[in-house]
């Protein structure tokens, strides 16, 4: 009930916060692991990274207040994300274009 | 001296340029090259002679002299294998009698190898094989020779082996070179105790009249022997294997399956000798410090000239015959240098053996000349397709018959002189060597002549449609006189053995170098020369026309006859000990071991290997998200344990 109580009164926890990042986390290895389609794993992909963000602002906001590093580090982590998305739709057009589909078990021929 | 060098360096490039060309230029070129390359070299050896027989005699000895001579390797203080030429009396003689033969070789088998296949080859191998011989003469040591001694061996394997698509070729070849290979053996092992005792590889040390090298083995033993015996034994037994002496000879007959030149040249003339010239080149060695080796070498080379003989008495193929007839010449001269005494009149032995070396070289090489002018004419070996043939070749016939009475000792020819001085030596040593020698030569003028006549004389010769012969293109035709390429060695040879036993050898070649002045004992003359005409006159009256009596005589003496017609199962009993004793009481089991045993283990490594990679291939399926699930499960079960622990 504190938790509840604090966030009515305008004092979100940390807890609040890491619960949602762990929840984000999570849903995007379980994508990871589920989904057949290559932009879906991507996304996921994503979520994992989003939710890393998350904990990079929060744990600054509430162990360092006043300091700026973890703020810095998400901005960085959202710029490398950015890059990382558009090599990673790059190559799946590329595979796209060759196999005419962007389903992941299909991707097998390079294990031998 | 230094141009000497050239003798070596010559047939060397001959054999690079003409091996690496092979079939690029004509034949014609490369057995030009050949031909000419050995022209120089024979000139050149006869300069060498010249010069060193007229000018390197001091106070009346012929000297060692050493042109050159470089380190090679050197292994210990004292030991140290060096490179060089060595001219002395038997080298130089050695180097005459190498090059002139090879030459008339050269020169004959332009005309009897034309058309071949791989002529250049059998050029290339012929300047090999010139080149290793008279690089074993010119040896300043040991272990330069023991080289030399491999590569003669190997290029007589190679010629032999010349004919490689014919079976019997191939395996007289290998037959050769694994008997030989195996005297070598001892030859290396007698090598070894030698240097290890004396401390030096160099003949000029080791041969030295009053050598103190010998100082160091005094007293050691083995099994009741000095260690010199043995190692002096050893180099005996590698010599015994060149020269086929009892019970090594079985390859030599063999070997007559090379083209008849290479026969002429390696199997009568040069490299069989080499053997006798290791013995003499030791002679020194075996004189002062193991005589009883030297004595062994008498025995066993008189039992080889009797055993080859017999054997050569009843052997139909004209080769064969000759083969036997070489083994006994060559024991002749063991024999000699086996009975000889060192200096002075002693010396008889040596110097006859020498003497005999050189003349049995010429006379060889023109009969086995000869029988390949024959071969060449009607295309086989056999004595049954010839007779007659006098009529048609008439140089063969009359250089034929000269080598035959050379070889049986009649005078004026060459081999009576020599013959004779090995028989007058036997006789001093030991009567009874005496006595079987005498034997051994009658039997020599009864064969050699049986031969003669069966080839020239005896029936007419029948022109078959189809004669079977030893390059299978059988055609019926008159068999003609030979070309002048091959007419004329046998003439030049010829030639040389009406005069050579008129060189006053003796003063030139001696075991100490001294004058020796050749007297001939005249019992002993007159006794070989009237047993040697008996011999031939048996021979004239049983083969000069087609008679009943040779067969009459292998019916009374059957089981001699069909004895000396198997060689005595020597070849029999080689292959039962080598078959049925070594193969399959050691070599089977141990290869059973080697198989189940040895390349087992590691075949098992392999298998398991193969099986445990089989088992986890499945794991790399190339499945991106079952990776990362196996990912995910190893980090939460690492996150568990380290929370756990």
């Amino acid at each position: 009930m504190d938790i509840l109580n604090n966030i009515l009164a305008g004092q979100v926890p940390i807890e609040a916060y890491l619960c949602v990042s762990l929840i984000m986390f999570f849903a995007g290895i379980y994508g990871f692991l589920s989904r057949r389609s290559m932009l879906m794993i991507l996304i996921s992909i994503e979520l994992m990274l989003n939710a890393a963000d998350i904990n990079f602002v929060v744990f600054n906001r509430y162990l360092f207040p006043g300091h700026l590093e973890g703020f810095y580090f998400a901005l960085f982590t959202i710029a490398i994300a950015a890059c990382e998305t558009a090599v990673a739709i790059a190559i799946i057009i590329n595979i796209y274009r060759n196999l005419t589909s962007v389903e992941v078990g299909n991707l097998d021929q390079m294990k031998e | 001296m230094q141009y000497t060098l050239l003798i070596l360096v010559l047939p060397l490039l001959s054999f690079i340029v003409l091996g690496l060309v092979d079939s690029k230029w004509k034949p014609k070129v490369a057995g030009t090259i050949g031909t000419i390359v050995l022209g120089i070299v024979t000139s050149l050896s006869y300069y060498t002679a010249w010069e060193y027989f007229t000018t390197h005699k001091i106070n009346g000895v012929f000297e060692k002299i050493i042109p050159m001579n470089i380190e090679w390797i050197r292994f210990t203080e004292f030991l140290h294998i060096d490179l060089g030429i060595l001219l002395d009396p038997i080298s130089v003689m050695m180097l005459v009698v190498i090059s002139m033969i090879s030459f008339m070789v050269n020169i004959y088998s332009l005309s009897y190898m034309h058309g071949e296949k791989g002529f250049q080859r059998y050029y290339a191998f012929l300047s090999l094989f010139t080149f290793s011989m008279l690089g074993l003469v010119l040896a300043t040591n040991i272990f330069q020779m023991y080289i030399f001694w491999e590569l003669v061996g190997v290029s007589s394997f190679l010629l032999i082996g010349f004919y490689y698509t014919k079976p019997s070729a191939v395996a007289a070849a290998k037959k050769a070179f694994i008997v030989t290979r195996f005297a070598d053996l001892f030859f290396l092992v007698g090598i070894l105790i030698l240097s290890f005792y004396t401390k030096t590889f160099d003949f000029g040390a080791l041969t030295a009249e009053h050598t103190t090298v010998f100082a160091g083995s005094a007293g050691a033993t083995f099994l009741g022997f000095g260690v010199i015996s043995w190692a002096m034994a050893g180099i005996f037994i590698g010599g015994a294997g060149k020269s086929a002496m009892f019970p090594l000879q079985i390859w030599l007959p063999d070997a007559m399956e090379g083209p008849t030149p290479v026969s002429a040249l390696i199997h009568a003339a040069t490299m069989v000798v080499a053997g006798v010239f290791l013995v003499a080149r030791f002679f020194p060695v075996y004189y002062f410090q193991t005589p009883e080796v030297l004595h062994g070498v008498a025995y066993i080379g008189a039992f080889t000239a009797l055993f080859a003989a017999v054997i050569a008495c009843v052997q139909t193929d004209i080769k064969r015959v000759l083969a036997f007839s070489t083994i006994s010449q060559i024991a002749f001269m063991m024999v000699a240098l086996g009975v000889s005494g060192y200096e002075g009149h002693e010396g008889t032995g040596f110097m006859a053996s020498m003497f005999h070396l050189f003349t049995h070289a010429m006379f060889k090489a023109l009969l086995f000349l000869g029988a390949g002018s024959v071969i060449h004419a009607v295309h086989s070996n056999e004595i049954k397709d010839m007779g007659g043939l006098r009529k048609y070749m008439p140089i063969t016939n009359w250089t034929f018959l000269i080598a035959c009475l050379a070889i049986a000792g009649i005078p004026p020819f060459s081999g009576f002189f020599s013959k004779d001085e090995i028989l007058s030596a036997s006789y001093e040593f030991s009567p009874y060597i005496g006595g079987i020698m005498t034997f051994v030569a009658a039997l020599t003028a009864f064969y050699m002549f049986r031969l003669y006549y069966s080839i020239f004389w005896s029936k007419d010769y029948t022109i078959k449609a189809a004669a079977h012969g030893h390059d299978d293109h059988g055609h019926g035709h008159t068999p003609h006189e030979s070309p002048f390429a091959m007419a004329f060695p046998l003439v030049f040879l010829a030639a040389v053995t009406c005069v050579a036993g008129f060189i006053p050898f003796g003063e030139f070649v001696s075991s100490t170098g001294a004058d020796y002045h050749i007297h001939i004992d005249p019992t002993v003359a007159i006794m070989s020369v009237v047993i040697a005409s008996i011999s031939i006159l048996v021979a004239t009256l049983m083969y000069r026309k087609p008679t009943a009596t040779p067969d009459k005589l292998a019916k009374t003496f059957s089981g001699l006859y069909k004895g000396a017609s198997n060689r005595f199962y020597i070849d029999e009993v080689y292959l039962f000990i080598t078959k049925k004793i070594i193969f399959n009481s050691v070599s089977r089991p141990l290869a059973w071991f080697d198989r189940h045993v040895i390349d087992a283990t590691m075949d098992g490594f392999a298998n398991t290997t193969q099986w445990i990679s089989l088992k986890i291939k499945g794991v790399q399926s190339g499945q991106v998200q079952q990776y990362a699930y196996v990912f995910l499960l190893g980090t939460l079960i690492i996150a568990a344990i380290v929370i756990i622990f």
